[in-house]
């Protein structure tokens, strides 16, 4: 149930953009004012979020630390795993923004006859999530072709490391084959590992359905069903130059399918965990400095306690301090 | 009471495959053996909490107040509005499973709402349900659910099943700390008088009385006295320690379970003999008798009140600055939190050790040193004679508490001066020391006795990797430096891994140690006779 209602809201998103165009000619609905809404959602769903987690304090320094503290000169201190410096905490959240540092240390547990616990390397969620996310984020720069008039040679560079293997017309792209891979088997992992299972929410199974519809769309209009590449470079050119129009003989309802989920995806991130995005930034165990035995940390909200003070407690046991030969304040 | 289940009967029990039922519609179970006792009326009304009442979480009415969806609701928008941690950890969790296995209580009981992702679930589905758009909107759809009085009470019992121990916060891809869920979760118990006797009390003993055992001025003393007799059987000298002394360079801060009961008393016996080896012009605290803070497992706001007596104590006495003792969630609070509730410490100055004339620039804000720290520094400056043959009959490991570990980083000073004073020294596996350390089980205030099948459970990862160098290399000691670790632990290798005792990194230092004028020592700290005691006197 959890899965099945995502999977169906994926295939209704795909058939509303097929009848749209097919039967109702809205093309200038789905070509041009849903994916200017969705934009606009994101944008600023996104900043929304991001302004709204940045204006919470953090009213204690709480890195978690994965390394040697700073402390005599002559013990190694662990820089990054450990940071106390500005330079260690960037280089510290680099690493986890571009190669999940943290998922790297994954195991798997597992508890053997004897009993013996055992701690096995496992990486695989590490390799296909950043596999995931990195072709994600190439094949978005290479759509770059379609938002510019002349192709920035980086993009272009891109586009031919991508496809060096030569493999068939169009070319093929190693990102499509690794982007595919790779969200199939977050997908399947979900289905097949019992807890993973057991902790997925519509909410997960969501966003995976709905990237494999953008990116099986994408690739059967690249090497399938293949559609007018210059007419879909005419509406996304007309689209950024803030001038829409959907061209004559414009591109075919599969690019108008593509487009529709990827104006989906874009108007659901902000209200979802895929804001993780932006999160893992702002994160308090990873982006602070471990130097609180070295400079005081401020808590903007920090407020008077009541406390029980010396001279209570003194009264409360003056007699006795005095017959155990403990100094006292008042005789 | 459940009858104590053996090890076996754990082991046999533990089941990965979550259950048939989807988790939002498998109603929580109190099961005895796996809670703590509510906190008593008398506890609570000391530091002025709400709702004091006795009541019993095994009963079905926990005699709530009234409105008290009401006061939840607003403590979670209070505290969103509060900790950035908790408002995003409240948001960006993908539910990628990488820390479902990696927590202790999970691992120990395979109950699936002990992974970290779904102890933290239990709070979230409720603030998707009252703070986000798509939970008021689809409910259940969305992942949220009502805040009803059976997810109260799942609450309360999964975050006393969470020793805040943050292992989970080192795999998770976004840092997401499940302690910190657990620690607001905590707090909205608080609000509700839903707090555990075995935190409480201590609470309340340690706000009256300055430490949590609620030892008073004169029992601190004559505990002492008691070790103090002791150094001197085994070493024929008589150390002279001062109590709440104006004046002394040194203020000496310590967990009160290092006075109370062994092995901690041995330990405490170390800081005894050291100091008095080198000639430290420290004191003791009577008023400041307690290092740990079991406030901080309470809520922010009591730690801080029972926190503030150490820096107001310093101040009092004229101290230049202050040396803590060994002890876990005591140094996380120090060196996280300490500074910034009662701070600026400016009335003290930078510690600087009187023997090496060492400079601990990385305390040069809390001006509070920790011991192993100090020691590591008159060891590697060659300050102490020591002789690690008298460790020889002891085949240590180390244990890394979670506090020091996640909450710190202090991984190479205890490893460095368990391995000056022992021979004998090996590792645990990789992934169960340093930052990937397991908890005792029975860490944040749950190491009372009613809940020893959860603490068993949690022991267990520890335990096993315990177990894996006793029958590899014969390990009998297991050395830590925390107080809670000390008497946790005891329990946990008597049930798990018979014959491997536990210490206390000081009680190893103070064996080794060899002090000016003491008679030729025939047996250790603990009155064991010494490896090679008969060659050299004829006792
Ligand atoms: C700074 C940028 C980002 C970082 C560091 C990041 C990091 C991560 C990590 C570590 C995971 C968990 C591992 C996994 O399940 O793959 C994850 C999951 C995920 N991310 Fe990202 N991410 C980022 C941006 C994005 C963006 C822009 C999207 C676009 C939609 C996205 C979509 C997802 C999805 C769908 C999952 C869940 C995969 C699953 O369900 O198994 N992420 N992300
Ligand atoms: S590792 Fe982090 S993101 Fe993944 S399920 Fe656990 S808390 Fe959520
Ligand atoms: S903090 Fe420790 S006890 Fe709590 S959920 Fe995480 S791993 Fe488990």
């Amino acid at each position: 149930m959890r899965a099945l209602l995502p999977f169906i809201t994926v295939i209704v998103l795909v058939l509303l953009a097929i009848v749209g165009v097919e039967a109702a000619n809205l093309q200038f609905l789905f070509g041009v004012v849903i994916p200017y809404a969705a934009a606009a959602i994101f944008l600023a769903g996104v900043i929304y979020k991001v302004v709204s987690w940045g204006r919470v304090p953090v009213p204690f320094r709480i890195p978690t630390t994965c390394g040697q503290q700073k402390t005599l000169p002559w013990i190694k201190q662990s820089r990054i795993e450990n940071p106390t410096t500005s330079a260690g905490v960037i280089t510290r959240m680099l690493l986890e923004v571009f190669l999940f540092r943290s998922l790297f240390r994954n195991l798997k547990t597992e508890l053997r006859e004897g009993p013996q616990l055992s701690y096995g390397s496992d990486k695989w969620l590490w390799l296909a999530g950043l596999s995931f996310h990195w072709t994600f984020l190439l094949i978005l720069i290479r759509h770059l072709r379609f938002f510019t008039q002349n192709v920035p040679i980086p993009v272009q560079m891109l586009e031919h490391l991508d496809s060096f293997l030569q493999i068939g017309l169009p070319l093929l792209y190693i990102t499509d084959v690794i982007f595919l891979a790779a969200v199939t088997f977050l997908l399947i992992r979900r289905f097949t590992i019992p807890q993973v299972k057991y902790i997925s929410l519509a909410a997960d199974y969501f966003p995976l359905f709905l990237i494999l519809g953008i990116g099986v769309s994408g690739v059967l209009m690249r090497y399938f069903i293949k559609t007018d590449v210059v007419g879909v470079k005419e509406l996304t050119m007309s689209l950024v130059s803030f001038s829409p129009a959907i061209p004559k003989d414009g591109p075919g309802t599969i690019f108008y399918v593509h487009l529709f989920l990827i104006s989906a995806l874009f108007a659901y991130f902000p209200f979802s965990k895929l804001v993780h995005m932006g999160g893992v930034f702002l994160s308090p165990t990873r982006n602070l400095a471990n130097n609180s035995r070295m400079v005081r940390h401020v808590n903007p909200w920090n407020y008077p306690v009541k406390v029980h003070t010396y001279e209570e407690y003194e009264n409360d046991f003056r007699e006795k301090m005095k017959t155990a030969g403990i100094p006292v304040e008042k005789e | 009471m459940a009858k104590e289940m053996k090890p076996n009967e754990i082991i046999g029990s533990i089941d990965y495959n979550p259950p048939k039922t989807d988790w939002m519609s498998t109603p929580v179970q109190i099961k005895p053996g796996m809670f703590c006792w509510g906190a008593k009326a008398k506890s609570i009304n000391t530091v002025g909490f709400p709702n004091a009442r006795d009541w019993n979480p095994g009963e079905e009415d926990w005699k709530l107040p009234e409105n008290w969806q009401g006061t939840v609701l607003e403590g979670i928008a209070d505290r969103l509005k509060k900790y950035r941690s908790f408002r995003l950890f409240m948001d960006i969790c993908v539910r990628c499973g990488a820390c479902a296995d990696k927590c202790h209580f999970y691992i120990g009981s395979g109950d699936p709402k002990n992974m970290p992702v779904l102890r933290a679930e239990l709070m979230r589905s409720v603030y998707r349900r009252y703070f986000t758009t798509p939970g008021k909107m689809l409910g259940k759809l969305a992942g949220a659910r009502d805040l009803d009085i059976n997810v109260l009470k799942e609450w309360w019992y999964y975050f006393f099943q969470c020793t805040e121990c943050r292992r989970c916060s080192v795999f998770c891809p976004y840092g997401i700390d499940t302690a910190e869920i657990t620690i607001m979760g905590r707090e909205l118990m608080n609000l509700l008088g839903l707090n555990i006797e075995w935190t409480m009390g201590p609470v309340a003993a340690c706000y009256m009385k300055g430490n949590h055992l609620g030892l008073e001025p004169h029992t601190i003393t004559s505990n002492i006295e008691f070790m103090l007799d002791d150094i001197e059987t085994i070493t024929g000298i008589k150390v002279n320690p001062s109590f709440n002394r104006k004046g002394a360079e040194i203020l000496f801060v310590t967990p009160s379970g290092d006075l109370f009961a062994d092995p901690g008393t041995y330990t405490c016996m170390g800081y005894l003999m050291l100091f008095h080896e080198l000639g430290l012009d420290y004191t003791w605290s009577t008023y400041a008798s307690e290092g740990g803070n079991f406030g901080f497992f309470t809520s922010n706001e009591m730690a801080k009140r029972l926190n503030s007596k150490i820096y107001a104590e310093a101040k009092r006495l004229g101290v230049k600055y202050i040396i803590g003792g060994e002890c876990g969630h005591m140094w996380r609070v120090l060196n996280q939190y300490m500074d910034t509730w009662n701070g600026p410490a400016d009335f003290l100055e930078v510690p600087k050790s009187p023997i090496t004339g060492t400079v601990f620039e990385n305390t040069k804000s809390t001006k509070m040193v920790h011991i192993v720290e100090f020691t590591a520094d008159l060891i590697k400056n060659g300050k102490l004679k020591l002789d690690p043959s008298r460790n020889d009959h002891l085949k240590v490991t180390f244990h890394d508490s979670c506090n020091t570990a996640r909450g710190m980083g202090f991984f190479e000073e205890p490893r460095f001066v368990a391995k000056a004073v022992c021979n004998n020294f090996y590792e645990m596996p990789e992934d169960t020391i340093r930052e990937k350390t397991f908890c005792c089980g029975s860490g944040s205030g749950l190491n009372a006795g009613e809940d020893m099948d959860l603490r068993m459970r949690g022991g267990l990862p520890r335990a096993n990797a315990v177990k894996f160098v006793r029958d590899k290399y014969g390990v009998n000691m297991l050395a830590n430096i925390c107080a809670i670790d000390r008497a946790a632990l005891t329990t946990s290798m008597n049930y798990w891994v018979p014959g491997v005792g536990v210490t206390g990194v000081h009680e190893l230092v103070a064996n080794a140690l060899v002090m000016k004028g003491e008679k030729p020592r025939t047996t250790d700290l603990r009155g064991e006779p010494l490896p090679n005691a008969g060659g050299e006197s004829d006792v």
